[in-house]
């Protein structure tokens, strides 16, 4: 037989191939992540964490930002857990297939797909304007949900879709309801997909900026009532650098959100790993 | 003695395919029954049948009569729910849920409204006892029971089943995952539950069905071809084609 290569080599071959492009995915990781800690660290400290911006950022702290970070991605979660856990338990559990299943498919697809710049847009005519809520907290989390929303709708919908259909069988064979069996049995199961779909969808709303830019407004104080202007710490970032108020506070602001972001990412794994073992025992 | 189940004339459809032909049985309380046939022959369906699990599936229809103890179960007015916490079912692949070995067995009393916390542990304690389980897990009740062994996990489910105080246990091959002491453990609690229940077991497995049952129906192409004591069928069939599958010409 005429071969080119061996298999023995192809497979030497494609392996190296995988793993350099595994190192290199990582190493790239490392590169962003170690260059902006590497740049925004030296300005972090408590006081720059705990403290309210002076002139605009040039000087004092972000603490005001961080409070807006936390208060309008937990706006959005509230917003957008429950429709998007509902919407995705009604079309693994309810809905069949038919053409309504297909248009709300079709349409989380594409809400997912939409610029977030064009979110934003929406953002300011329907929830600033429109339904008065100003730039504030509610009109930015409320955007931010709807950017949201198909992510976790989507990986939740998986994740319930990939239960075990055997497990509702069994509960529905001892006599329960079908919500029940939903409640009891099949969303306990698929916990740890809905929560890892609502850590990339709050993942999505804590880093955005464009779809806040005209919907949060530019505050530099702690928001308190749910109306009051907020500014995130993208938004301050993208402020801080773009009109050249302070490169090593951007530095610094961005510091904190990606620590911010790694926390709750590590931080829920770990959770997930417990559930996860403690229900499969392993 | 009053029949637990019968069924007369029952005609199952899948869409346009005609699964069971004119079916007639009567099953017997306290008594085990054995189901064989090849595979394909309609014993699953028509287990799934008796505690109307069919019913999920949307082409599903059904003609005939089913009564249990005496009352039609595809009647209107009968809630599903009640019925098949009558008709309990185990099934092919032990299929526990991915909780503690104490909430599997919990969470059919406490669906069924069940809330004194006490009741539910002794409830949970005599179940497994009935399954045969208690003493391989009771110093380990709050761990998953998905770390069980196969045939340990089909114990538990027949616990969970028994948990609710079904009349009836559809056994749909229990045994067919399981290895050959396992399956021993479970034929030998078919022998202990058959005191307390009214079990229909499908099997492919002939000497298992010797082993069980009182009583066996040959299936074939959807049609009931010979039923009556188990003894009987197997030593002098009156059907050509029971005995040709019983002594292993097909199927």
């Amino acid at each position: 037989m005429n071969r080119i290569i061996s298999p023995k080599n192809a497979q030497k071959v494609m392996k190296s191939i995988f793993w350099a492009s595994g190192i290199l995915t990582i190493l790239l990781l490392i590169l962003i992540i170690g260059y902006i800690l590497i740049n925004g660290l030296p300005v972090v400290n408590l006081n720059f964490i705990f403290s309210d911006p002076i002139d605009s950022g040039r000087a004092g702290g972000i603490f005001p930002m961080i409070v807006s970070t936390f208060y309008v991605t937990f706006v959005a979660l509230v917003v957008a857990i429950p429709l998007g856990v509902g919407g995705a338990v009604y079309l693994a559990e309810y809905a069949g297939e038919g053409k309504l299943v297909k248009a709300i498919r079709f349409g989380s697809e594409t809400l997912a797909s939409i610029p977030s710049i064009v979110f934003g847009l929406f953002g300011y005519a329907f929830f600033v304007i429109y339904l008065g809520f100003g730039f504030s907290v509610l009109s930015g989390g409320l955007t931010l949900a709807l950017m949201a929303l198909p992510t976790i709708l989507r990986t939740a919908e998986v994740s319930i879709e990939s239960v075990n259909k055997s497990y509702s069988e069994g509960s529905m064979a001892i006599g329960a309801t079908k919500w029940q069996t939903i409640s009891q049995v099949v969303l306990p199961a698929a916990i740890p997909g809905i929560i890892t779909g609502i850590i990339l969808g709050m993942a999505r709303a804590i880093e955005e900026t464009a779809a806040i830019l005209y919907t949060v407004g530019a505050a530099l104080q702690v928001p308190v009532s749910i109306f009051d202007p907020a500014r995130p710490l993208p938004l301050h970032l993208y402020t801080l650098a773009t009109e050249g108020i302070s490169l090593p506070n951007a530095y610094g602001t961005a510091a904190v959100l990606v620590i911010i972001i790694l926390i709750i990412t590590i931080f829920t794994n770990i959770m997930i790993e417990r559930y996860t073992k403690k229900m499969m025992g392993r | 003695m009053p029949y637990r189940i019968e069924v007369e004339d029952l005609n199952v459809y899948f869409g346009e395919s005609h699964i069971l032909k004119d079916i007639n049985i009567n099953i017997e309380k306290n008594m085990v029954t054995s189901l064989i046939g090849p595979s394909g022959c309609g014993k699953s369906t028509f287990i799934r049948t008796l505690n109307r699990m069919n019913d999920t599936i949307s082409t599903f229809k059904e003609e005939g009569t089913v009564l249990l103890d005496g009352k039609e179960i595809y009647d209107p007015n009968v809630d599903v729910v009640e019925l098949r916490k009558k008709v309990g079912m185990v099934f092919q692949k032990p299929n526990p849920f991915p909780k503690s070995i104490f909430d599997n067995v919990a969470y059919g009393l406490r669906i069924h409204g069940l809330n004194d916390k006490d009741i539910i542990a002794n409830k949970v304690e005599d179940s497994l006892k009935a399954a045969a389980l208690w003493e391989e897990v009771k110093d380990k009740l709050e761990m998953s029971a998905m770390g069980l062994s196969g045939g340990q996990q089909q114990r538990l489910c027949i616990a969970r089943t028994i948990a609710v105080e079904p009349e009836v246990i559809l056994m749909d091959e229990p045994c067919s995952a399981l290895d050959p002491i396992s399956t021993t453990k479970i034929e030998d609690l078919i022998h202990k539950l058959k005191h307390d229940f009214t079990i229909i077991i499908v099997t492919h497995n002939m000497q298992q069905a010797t082993r069980v049952s009182k009583y066996t129906a040959f299936f074939l192409h959807g049609e009931i071809i010979e039923s009556g004591l188990t003894d009987k069928l197997f030593m002098e069939p009156e059907d050509k084609r029971t005995e040709d599958y019983i002594t292993g010409r097909f199927g």
